[in-house]
Formats: structure tokens, C-alpha cells, sequence
């Protein structure tokens, strides 16, 4: 769906929009839509976009086709793979990325869990993999080690930090044993 | 009974936790130069073809290309060990081989371009088994290597290079032994160590002979000493980025640094070279394929008299480093096994699939995985618990070893057999163990084995490092070692170290980026060498600079420099500690303090890891799954152990324990395709699927350096392989001698197909 439509319009003929209106972190960005080197093409991804239109280089792309977890970011309050949404899509909506989480130099709780645990070994996955549980802990905020894991299926991390990330997780939920 | 610490020891937060945890960790992808253009490869669709005619012409004339490299115009540089494979050739050798070279202005050009270079092949005949390969008739892949055979080579690791293994008298041997046993096992399944991170490198010249070059690798340094192998010694920066997972497969880079310096070349811009995960799994390196068929002369309390046979070595279309592996490989063998006779031939043979790098495990896991069950032949015919012949078998105080580069090394570590009791007494193997090809329990269809696996590597304390730190006057310490960060750890660990030494808050220790124009000479993070050889050049490094410093405040504080000592960056006399100043006062606000530090290698002290796996087998479908894992070593004194526990659990991943059961390239047989090239086929273990995991972690102190301690990361998951392989035979009593159990294998083992 290369444009929004809008369908109400008084006159009945389509009205294409040129851009989208995306939310980063809080901060609202225009972005045309276009093919030049500073427009977002209809082939580009969320991840693609966040990264090189916007540096938002935190979010990571693994594989690039949804399999891998690394390119999770929270849109809406839901947590997605952003190498699978189109940009244009995403007119409209609201992103979270991990650069998002430090509010005033304060890091979330999440954050200074996986510190706190060294829940990470290269550190690839970790920023999806925080997305991810942030967007699990909003929804309950008192997950069992199995409610993570479920969480987590997708995400790959081959360094095999998964042990500690979820004693991290629970930590932050309040609940380490 | 270990020293009480003030960092070593304790878990303290990684010095780069909260870039990694913010987003704000620098990785190859998140660089951008000015002017910088995109690199991609056009790979071969023909695993073994002539390129009788390549058109670049309409590729060329795209708005954006700013080059096309084929092998007509591309240097003439040579990749491999020895060097043997062209940059760019008109042979291709593996499906994926790299054709053309393309830079252009965005990555979406560049891959456009790819496809609108005319290639016409001629397809070859090709060949996709190693023992294939080296009869007379097969397909010649190099008209330089007869046979499709590499040479046996020194390359740096000296003019005796333990290219085999021939100790003592092996017809003797097997004249003295109860029991001869001939087996056969391969572990030729090519897993990929597969980095969460693609491959990835930017390069750029400043003039003909200045090439700078940025790499996501795990060892800066060994991209220069590679580069300059390659290219002759041309003045070379490299610079390390946060690394997004190596495994060894990104030690260095050789192809994508070759393609993305030879487009930075052609272009005179820089060029990032950064694969796809497509391309990560078409176009790089591999494990190498391993199979052993060998003899065993045992005796019936378990005293293995001789050991002789082959070992046939598949290392793809190319090797990066196969000699070393070689090397490597034969002299692990010794510390396994105390054998007074050998003869072991490995034959390094070249085919047509992707080339084989460098990964953890390093030629020790392939040879260990396909011996380990030969042995088991011999201990079920003795009868011998695995876990007793082990303990007598490894490596002792007394003992000696051929090691790497052929000279002969006594052994001055610890009894290992206490660490691997300690391992078994966890894992509750006198409990389990019911005897060779029996289940520990049965319940339905599902069966229980139990199996254990060792491995040992020499190489922590291989080869040379050395370390400046510096003190300034505010306080503050910075270590100079040129360390990248590929995930374990070290770059923490060695401020860490200089912390202690300089009785500093760890706060105040920072360390210099990787990059080789600023910091003395590092070979690279490889076979786990950190923590003992690096190491000790840091600690030496921290105490020449506290020397100094106790002879500029000695006078200052009216005693001698032994009398002194430092505590949060001031010197106090140890006798009267109200006597104290601060290091501003004693080194001067205008000056700083540098102390030096430089280890030789030492080949004395090899680590052990001992694996115990618990599998549960279903007999009516041939799944396996990990129950529980016990990984077991002793390595003199923890320096993290989060940072530890994070390695150790890392013998799972990254092509280790389950290439037993589930990791493998799978290639399609009759035209050399990867039919699992992707994040989906390709397996690998999640979430949901994690088994129990123990640690059992000894520290008996160690003559290696200051805090008695040696690396053990590198290793783990070189045991796991022939572990879980023996587990299995044990729940279902079939032996498979071939990786990995895949549930069809196992039911034609059971005869369920």
C-alpha cells in the first residue's frame, strides 16, 4: 500500500499524502515519501528507516526477515520486528526504541537489570531482547521465568546469555529469587 | 582457599554495559565515513564453474556505481593458508564464491548493479566429500594443490610445526595393548558459529600505501598481521568496533577485508563491506569438516597403548588457517589422552563448499568430537566408566606434550582429575551410570543416556602480548592494550586487573580503544589467551607504573619505595599510613606515569573442560532433547563469574554442543546449494529449549600470573559434541558414529524408518 487513502473525503476521490507523521522516543518526524536519498521508498522497513533516516542506530538488524528478534522495537505499546513493517505504514504511529528508555540520563529499570546481571555477551540481541521484555513487563508486570522465555522464543542471541537475562528480567520485575 | 580481592573475583558491571544497554555501542553498521560508498558481492550460482565470459559494462554504467571489480581487474592478492585462493579468480569453487565487486553510492544501488553484471559459466565437475576428493579421478579445484590436498606448512608457527602425530612406536604400542578396536566417526555436519552480527568491515586508503581499516572482528591486531600477509607491508591502522559476536569467525575477516580494500582501492573512497545474513551464510567461512578412522591399542585398566589412523580434514573451498588448526588439533590430542605411542595423519583436503575459518573450538573440537567415540569403542569393550578413564587419561603434573609449533612442553598444571570428580559428584554420575549402551531410565518411549566429554588447549598461553598503563595526575589509570570486544568480556577484565594492582575505584580505570595506531603489540583474542597472556602483560604493565611511582614519592615522604603503597590514588607508608599524598602531588600535574608490560608465550599451562550431558531420547520419533548440562573446569581464579558463567553456558551456541543434535549446513549433494541458509532452517536453540545448566568452577592457583588464573572460554563447547553423542547411545544402546543426531538418524539406528 504505496499511500494513505482517505477514504471520507467530502469528495469521494482519493487524497494521496506525500508523507507520514511518525513518533520516535516522544518526538514526532515528518518524512516524505519519495525516491530520493533523504525520502522513504515504499521498499523501506521500520529498521531501515529508524537506522539510516533517523539514526536511531540502537535498534539492530540481524537477518532481516523476522526470524531473528534484533531489530525489535515497541510500536504502539506492542513489541515488533521492525525489518517486517513497512515505514509507510506506519503513519501515524507511535515507536519506542531502546534509545528511548534512559529518561533525563536515568536508566530504566530493565536497563540497569541486564547491568546489573552482565546479561549480555556481545550485546547484538540485547537492545530487542530489552524491547521486547519492556513491552512483556508493561503488560504483566509480574511474568513467570516461562511468561519470558515465551516472550523471548524469537529473539536469537547466540553468545547463549539467555540464563542471565532472565534472572535480569525477573530482577527487574521485583521478583529474583 | 582463595585471596580476597577487592575486584577479582566479584561480578562488577561490563565498562561498556551501558553503551550496550543504551543502543549506543558503536558496530560496524552504525558507521558512517564521509563519502563513504556501499560494497556488495555477486556470489556463484555453481558450486565449481569457469567464467567464460563476464559484461560489467551495464552495471558500470549505472547512475551510483562507482565501481565493479572482476577477477580481470581486481589485485592479485592470494587468501588462505597457504595463500591459495585469488581475491577474485575465473574459477569459482563454492556456490556463494565471490564473481564481481561492486561500490556504489547506497547499498540498494549497489545490489541493483549486482544484478546486471552478465556472467556466462561453464560449469565444472565438483566435489563435495573430502575422501572423494583425494582419489586420483576426482575434480582438481587449484591446479597448484594436487589431490585437492593443502600443504603441511609451518606459516608462522615454526620451522617444526606439529603438522601430525607420530610419538613412540605404534606396532609396539599395540603389541603391549588387551584390546585393539577400529572405529570410524565424522563430524563433518559444517556447522556455522553464525555471529547475531553479519560480517562487516569499512576500508579506506590515504594514498598508495596508507590503508585504514575499520573491522568488526575480535582481534584488531590480527586484522593488520592479515593484511600485511596478504597485501606486503603497507602502512595499515586498524581499528576495532564493537564486535557483534565472532566465535572465531571474525578473528580476521580475510574475505570481506580483501573485497572492501580492493573496492576502497578501485574507488579511492571508503567502503563499507557489510553482508546480509543471506550473504553471511552463502559467502563466509564454515567449521571445518573432520573425520578420524583410527585404531586403539587399550589395556584392561584403561592405559591406551597406541592410537594410530587418519584424519581427514574437509576444509571447504579454501582455509583460512588450517596448518594451525593442524597443530592445534594434534597437540589437544596429547592432553586428552597420555599415550606413549601415535601416529595420527591429518590430511587437509580442499572441496567444493564454502571455506572454512577460523571458530572456538579451533581444529580441537573437530579432531576431539570424531575421536572421542573411537575411544568409547574401546572403553565399552573394557568396560571402563568414561568418566574414571578420563580422569586417569588426561594430562599430569610430570607429564609433557608435543604442543603447536613441535617442541616438547612439560606439563606444570594442576591434577585435573579433582575438577572432573567435583563435575561428575554435581551431575550425580555414579548415580546414573548404568553401564555402556544402557539408559539411565526408561519411561514409555522416552529413554535417558548420560555421556561426558573433555577437552584441554595449551594455547592460553599462546603467542605474545604486550600493555602500557598509564597514571595521571587526576587520579585516573589507562590501560593501553589493543583489545576488541566481540562479547567476552576481556577489555572489563583487564581494567579490572590494573584496578587491583593499583588498589583503584574501578571507576577510574578506562582502557584505549582498539586500534593499532595507539596501542603496542596484541596477537589477538584467540584460544582463550586473555586472561593469563594479556593478562599478565597488563598486571606487568600496572606494576612497573607503581614502581615508578613509589620511587618519585619515596623521597617526598621521607622512606623508600618499599616501604610505600597505594590505596584510591594516593601513596601512604605502609608503617605511618597518616603519611600520604595524593598522586597529583607525587607525579606532578603536568606529567603522566607509563609503565610497560610485555608476556611471552607459555605453552605450560593448558586449560580442561569437562561436559556431562543428560539426553532424553523417544524412541517412536527419534527426538532428543538436552536435559541437563554440567560444565565443569578449574581455572585458578575467577576474574567475573557472571562474565564467566556467560562463557561457559556459551558452549550451547555458536556451532558447540548443538552441532551435536541439531546444528548442520546441509548442502544439496548433487549441485553444492546450502539448503538451510537462512535464520529459519538453519537451528538453532531458543528460549523455550534451554536445558539446566550447571557450573562447577575450581580454583586451584595456577603459576601463571599475579591472581593464579587462566582463560577457559575459548574451550567450552569443545567438549559438548562427543558428550551428548555418547549420551545418546547410552539412552537408545544403537551407536551413530556421524553428527548431528538428527531424528531420522536415530530411527534408522533403531531400525524405525
Amino acid at each position: 500500500m504505496p499511500t494513505d487513502i482517505d477514504w471520507n473525503s467530502s469528495t469521494r476521490e482519493p487524497i494521496e499524502k506525500s508523507y507520514i507523521t511518525l513518533t520516535v522516543n516522544g518526538e514526532p518526524h515528518r518524512l516524505g515519501i519519495g525516491s530520493q536519498q533523504d525520502e522513504i521508498a515504499p521498499s523501506h522497513t521500520l529498521a531501515y528507516t529508524l537506522r539510516e533516516s533517523l539514526g536511531f542506530t540502537g535498534t539492530k538488524i540481524g537477518c532481516d526477515h523476522g526470524a531473528c528478534g534484533a531489530c525489535t522495537v515497541i510500536m504502539d505499546g506492542e513489541a515488533v520486528q521492525s525489518c517486517s513493517i513497512l515505514t509507510i505504514e506506519c503513519d501515524g504511529k507511535s515507536i519506542l526504541t531502546i534509545e528511548g528508555l534512559e529518561v533525563n540520563g536515568q536508566l530504566h529499570p530493565l536497563q540497569q537489570a541486564f547491568i546489573d546481571h552482565t546479561a549480555f555477551q556481545c550485546g547484538f540481541c540485547t537492545p530487542g531482547i530489552i524491547m521486547s521484555t519492556k513491552a512483556l513487563l508493561d503488560a504483566n508486570p509480574s511474568p513467570t521465568e516461562d511468561d519470558i522465555k515465551q516472550e523471548l522464543a524469537g529473539h536469537f542471541c547466540r553468545c547463549i546469555s539467555h540464563y542471565l537475562v532472565i534472572k535480569a528480567v525477573m530482577a527487574a520485575a521485583g521478583r529474583e529469587r | 582457599m582463595t585471596k580476597e580481592y577487592r575486584y577479582i573475583g566479584k561480578a562488577t558491571p561490563r565498562k561498556d554495559a551501558r553503551d550496550i544497554i543504551t543502543g549506543r555501542a558503536q558496530y560496524i553498521d552504525d558507521m558512517k565515513l564521509p563519502g563513504m560508498l556501499y560494497g556488495k558481492v555477486l556470489g556463484s550460482p555453481y558450486s565449481h564453474a569457469r567464467i567464460k565470459s563476464i559484461d560489467t559494462s551495464r552495471a558500470m554504467a549505472q547512475p551510483g556505481v562507482k565501481a565493479v571489480l572482476t577477477y580481470k581487474n581486481a589485485p592479485d592478492w592470494k587468501l588462505g593458508m597457504p595463500p591459495h585462493k585469488p581475491v577474485l579468480d575465473s574459477t569459482v569453487r563454492f556456490v556463494g564464491d565471490v564473481v564481481a565487486l561492486v561500490a556504489a553510492d547506497t547499498a540498494d544501488i549497489a545490489r541493483g548493479a549486482l544484478r546486471l553484471i552478465d556472467v556466462e559459466y561453464e560449469p565444472l565437475p565438483a566435489v563435495y566429500d573430502a575422501e572423494t576428493a583425494i582419489q586420483p579421478d576426482s575434480p582438481q579445484l587449484y591446479p597448484d594443490l594436487p589431490g585437492n590436498l593443502l600443504p603441511r606448512g609451518t606459516y608462522g608457527i615454526g620451522p617444526k610445526a606439529l603438522q601430525e602425530i607420530v610419538i613412540g612406536d605404534v606396532a609396539k604400542g599395540f603389541e603391549e595393548a588387551d584390546l585393539i578396536v577400529e572405529g570410524e566417526c565424522a563430524y563433518d555436519n559444517i556447522p556455522n558459529p553464525l555471529p547475531p552480527e553479519p560480517p562487516g568491515v569499512i576500508a579506506s586508503w590515504d594514498g598508495p600505501d596508507k590503508l585504514t581499516l575499520w573491522t568488526a572482528s575480535q582481534s584488531a591486531g590480527a586484522n593488520k598481521s592479515n593484511i600485511q600477509n596478504i597485501m606486503g607491508r603497507i602502512d595499515v591502522r586498524v581499528i576495532g568496533t564493537q564486535c557483534g559476536g565472532s566465535y572465531g569467525s571474525k578473528n580476521a575477516n580475510q574475505m570481506p577485508v580483501a573485497y572492501a580494500t580492493a573496492l576502497a582501492r578501485a574507488t579511492n573512497r571508503p567502503v563499507k563491506l557489510y553482508y546480509t545474513k543471506e550473504e553471511h551464510f552463502d559467502t563466509f567461512s564454515l567449521r571445518l569438516g573432520s573425520r578420524i578412522r583410527a585404531s586403539i591399542g587399550i589395556k584392561k585398566d584403561g592405559t591406551v597403548t597406541a592410537v594410530a589412523g587418519e584424519w581427514i580434514i574437509d576444509t571447504g573451498a579454501s582455509s583460512e588457517v588450517v596448518p594451525w588448526q593442524v597443530a592445534v588439533g594434534c597437540g589437544e590430542a596429547q592432553l586428552m589422552l597420555r599415550c606413549p605411542n601415535w601416529n595420527i595423519q591429518p590430511r587437509a583436503v580442499c572441496t567444493n563448499r564454502n571455506p572454512s575459518g577460523v571458530v572456538r573450538g579451533f581444529g580441537g573440537q573437530e579432531l576431539k568430537s570424531s575421536l572421542i567415540p573411537i575411544l568409547s569403542i574401546a572403553m565399552e569393550k573394557i568396560d571402563i566408566d568414561p568418566v574414571e578413564f578420563f580422569k586417569k587419561n588426561f594430562v599430569k603434573p610430570g607429564d609433557g606434550y608435543y604442543w603447536r609449533d613441535g617442541v616438547w612442553v612439560e606439563f606444570r598444571g594442576p591434577d585435573y582429575s579433582k575438577a572432573i570428580e567435583k563435575g561428575a559428584e554435581v551431575f550425580g554420575w555414579k548415580d546414573k551410570w548404568r553401564g555402556w549402551g544402557k539408559p539411565t531410565a526408561a519411561c514409555g518411549t522416552k529413554r535417558r543416556g548420560i555421556g561426558v566429554g573433555i577437552h584441554g588447549n595449551a594455547d592460553v598461553g599462546e603467542d605474545e602480548s604486550e600493555a602500557w598503563v598509564r597514571l595521571d595526575p587526576d587520579g585516573r589509570a589507562v590501560v593501553f592494550a589493543n583489545i576488541s570486544e566481540s562479547g567476552p568480556s576481556q577489555r572489563s577484565s583487564v581494567c579490572k586487573m590494573a584496578a587491583e594492582v593499583l588498589n583503584l575505584p574501578l571507576e577510574s580505570v578506562d582502557i584505549t580503544p582498539p586500534d593499532t595506531l595507539v596501542n603496542p603489540f596484541e596477537f589477538g583474542l584467540v584460544g582463550s589467551r586473555g586472561t593469563y597472556i594479556l593478562g599478565a602483560a597488563v598486571i606487568e604493565a600496572a606494576e612497573d607504573v607503581k614502581r615508578q611511582l613509589f620511587e618519585l614519592a619515596a623521597p617526598l615522604l621521607g622512606a623508600g619505595p618499599e616501604d610505600l603503597e597505594t590505596e584510591d590514588a594516593s601513596v601512604y607508608h605502609k608503617a605511618h599510613p597518616e603519611k600520604r599524598l595524593s598522586w597529583r602531588r607525587v607525579i606532578g600535574k603536568t606529567r603522566t606515569c607509563i609503565g610497560r608490560g610485555r608476556t611471552e608465550h607459555d605453552f605450560s599451562l593448558p586449560n580442561m573442560m569437562t561436559i556431562f550431558a543428560e539426553v532424553e531420547v523417544d524412541i517412536e520419533t527419534g527426538k532428543t532433547d538436552l536435559l541437563r548440562v554440567v560444565a565443569t573446569t578449574d581455572c585458578g581464579q575467577i576474574i567475573d563469574p557472571l562474565v564467566l558463567q556467560g562463557q561457559l553456558q556459551g558452549s550451547i551456541g555458536s556451532a558447540g554442543i548443538d552441532t551435536a543434535l541439531a546444528e548442520e549446513t546441509i548442502l544439496d549433494n548433487r549441485n553444492g546449494h546450502i539448503l538451510n541458509g537462512n535464520m529459519i532452517d538453519y537451528k538453532w536453540r531458543t528460549f523455550v529449549d534451554l536445558p539446566e545448566f550447571q557450573t562447577v568452577i575450581l580454583e586451584t592457583p595456577f603459576p601463571s600470573h599475579r591472581f593464579h588464573a587462566i582463560g577457559v572460554g575459548e574451550i567450552a563447547p569443545a567438549p559438548g559434541p562427543s558428550a551428548v553423542l555418547m549420551a545418546v547411545y547410552n539412552a537408545i544402546g544403537q551407536r551413530i558414529m556421524s553428527y548431528p543426531l538428527t531424528p531420522d538418524k536415530i530411527l534408522k539406528a533403531l531400525d524405525k524408518e
